[in-house]
């Protein structure tokens, strides 16, 4: 997509990264300013079912032509399904970040770590400021 | 640094305009690309693209001495560049560290113009006035006099004739011009594998010819297709492949520089070239996953045995590409080696200059 848009129904990570948050799961992926700083994805590199994930930790990879860039998880939990369209077909991650591009579902361990995180609001002017 | 501090050229208004990504490349504010990398790469390698290089640095060297002071500070052989020739050489210093990588004009028999990286521009002037009182010779600073356009592709000489009164330059050569916009000076030289030409013009005049050319033609290109394009043609980028502490012998630049034409660092090249380096730079691909990136590991089983200074997925090949220094027993095509790439080994062999083959 071309234009920055930050939904309202999300909550972000300083890092650049979003959660859908429903009950005790959730889904991740990369926000606009992400993708958008990266360029073309060529390359996504989800981890395994079953992974634990811990929040502000690295859990993927996504690259482009020219840089490689770490995937932060916005809350910790237990992977329990990864977005295999994404792995065949990576440029879904810069034409719909919010959603065909998303990257994992997480059965979430502490469903209140989530107060942490950012509303788009204060994400938009983390990224003026 | 803030982005206030950023230089920027004569072409910025153009780039927002045509919807630049923009970075900091050297302290300049650049496009690194407009629709995307692999679709300007693509449209060099088949059509033309234009891009801005006028973050580069001219160094104009004048006098009776200027081909003498020439014939000191660059590697390849001056006394043997015709006026009107253009010369690819490095600017090393006495233990042979290389300072900068150039292309040198001969505008006249004694007047010279050297195009330098903008990250060394300063560096290499500072050395060459330095040495110019050794010679009848006049070093001065052309950074700001000039703004330049390299144009690229097998459609590059039609679009660039298309605004042209006579035949443009030949490879190497260089001739005045007018593109229609004023003076120009156009150069057959390039960095992406493919033929075309680079165009020196005065500041005030490079938005209209940018403008002429994507009228004629051309597409806007940025410094990320620039640079998988040189990557897939084994080009040298300063600060990746060379710096001060390599040599242009480690980095199989033998072809750029004359042994007994006297330069500057002659003496450890000839030594080099008697008794081999440790480490000699080549290209490798890597045939299954994985994009190796400058600072990545050369393994041969568990011995470190090199490190990647460049690395990208090849659009053309649709590939992982790029080259490392490795132990010279190595750097032979077909060699297999591995690459750590984030501790993951990925299979690795050394290939062929050029790693793709411009069709023209």
């Amino acid at each position: 997509m071309a234009e920055a848009s930050y939904p309202d129904d999300l909550r972000y990570h300083p890092e650049h990264d979003w959660a859908r948050i429903e009950g005790d799961t959730a889904v991740f992926g990369v926000t606009w300013f992400a993708q958008d700083a990266l360029g073309e994805v060529v390359f996504f590199d989800p981890p395994g079912l079953g992974t634990e994930v811990a929040k502000d930790s690295t859990y993927a990879e996504v690259e482009s032509v020219k840089a490689v860039s770490d995937v932060y998880a916005p809350l910790s939990g237990e992977i329990t399904e990864v977005n295999e369209q994404a792995k065949d077909k990576p440029e879904l991650i810069n034409t719909d970040p919010y959603g065909e591009g998303w990257m994992v579902k997480v059965e979430l361990s502490d469903p209140s770590e989530a107060a942490a995180l950012l509303d788009a609001e204060s994400y938009k002017k983390l990224l003026d400021s | 640094m803030e982005a206030g501090a950023l230089k920027r050229t004569p072409l910025y208004d153009a780039h927002v305009e045509a919807g630049a990504k923009l970075v900091d490349f050297s302290g300049w504010e650049m496009p690194v690309e407009y629709a995307g990398i692999r679709s300007e790469h693509e449209e060099v390698r088949t059509g033309c693209g234009v891009f801005d290089v006028s973050h580069m640095g001219e160094v104009e060297s004048e006098g009776p001495g200027a081909g003498e002071l020439l014939q000191r500070l660059l590697t390849n052989d001056i006394s043997e560049l015709e006026v009107g020739a253009a010369i690819y050489s490095c600017v090393c210093r006495e233990d042979a560290g290389v300072l900068d990588d150039v292309f040198t004009y001969r505008l006249a028999d004694k007047h010279f113009l050297t195009v330098t990286n903008a990250s060394n521009h300063d560096k290499v002037l500072a050395w060459f006035e330095r040495h110019a009182g050794d010679f009848d010779a006049r070093v001065s600073d052309h950074l700001e006099s000039y703004a330049m356009l390299a144009v690229q592709g097998p459609k590059a000489r039609e679009v660039v004739g298309s605004l042209a009164q006579g035949e443009l330059p030949a490879r190497h050569r260089i001739a005045d011009m007018n593109l229609g916009t004023g003076d120009a000076l156009v150069c057959g030289t390039g960095y992406t594998g493919e033929d075309g030409v680079e165009v020196l013009v005065p500041p005030d005049e490079a938005a209209a010819l940018w403008e002429q050319l994507v009228l004629a033609g051309a597409t806007p290109a940025g410094l990320g297709a620039r640079d998988t394009l040189r990557m897939e043609v084994n080009y040298c980028l300063y600060g990746n492949e060379l710096s001060e502490e390599r040599t242009p012998i480690e980095a199989a630049l033998d072809w750029a520089l004359v042994d007994g034409s006297g330069f500057i660092g002659e003496e450890r090249c000839a030594e080099q070239m008697r008794e081999g380096t440790e480490e000699l730079l080549a290209p490798f691909v890597i045939d299954g996953e994985g994009i190796a990136r400058q600072g990545n590991p050369v393994k041969l089983g568990d011995e470190a045995v090199g490190e990647v200074t460049s690395g990208t997925l090849s659009p053309s090949l649709g590939k992982g590409i790029g080259m490392a220094y490795v132990r010279t027993d190595l750097a032979e095509p077909g060699t297999e080696v591995e690459i750590d790439v984030r501790g993951r080994r990925r299979a690795a062999r050394i290939g062929k200059r050029p790693l793709y083959k411009p069709a023209g």
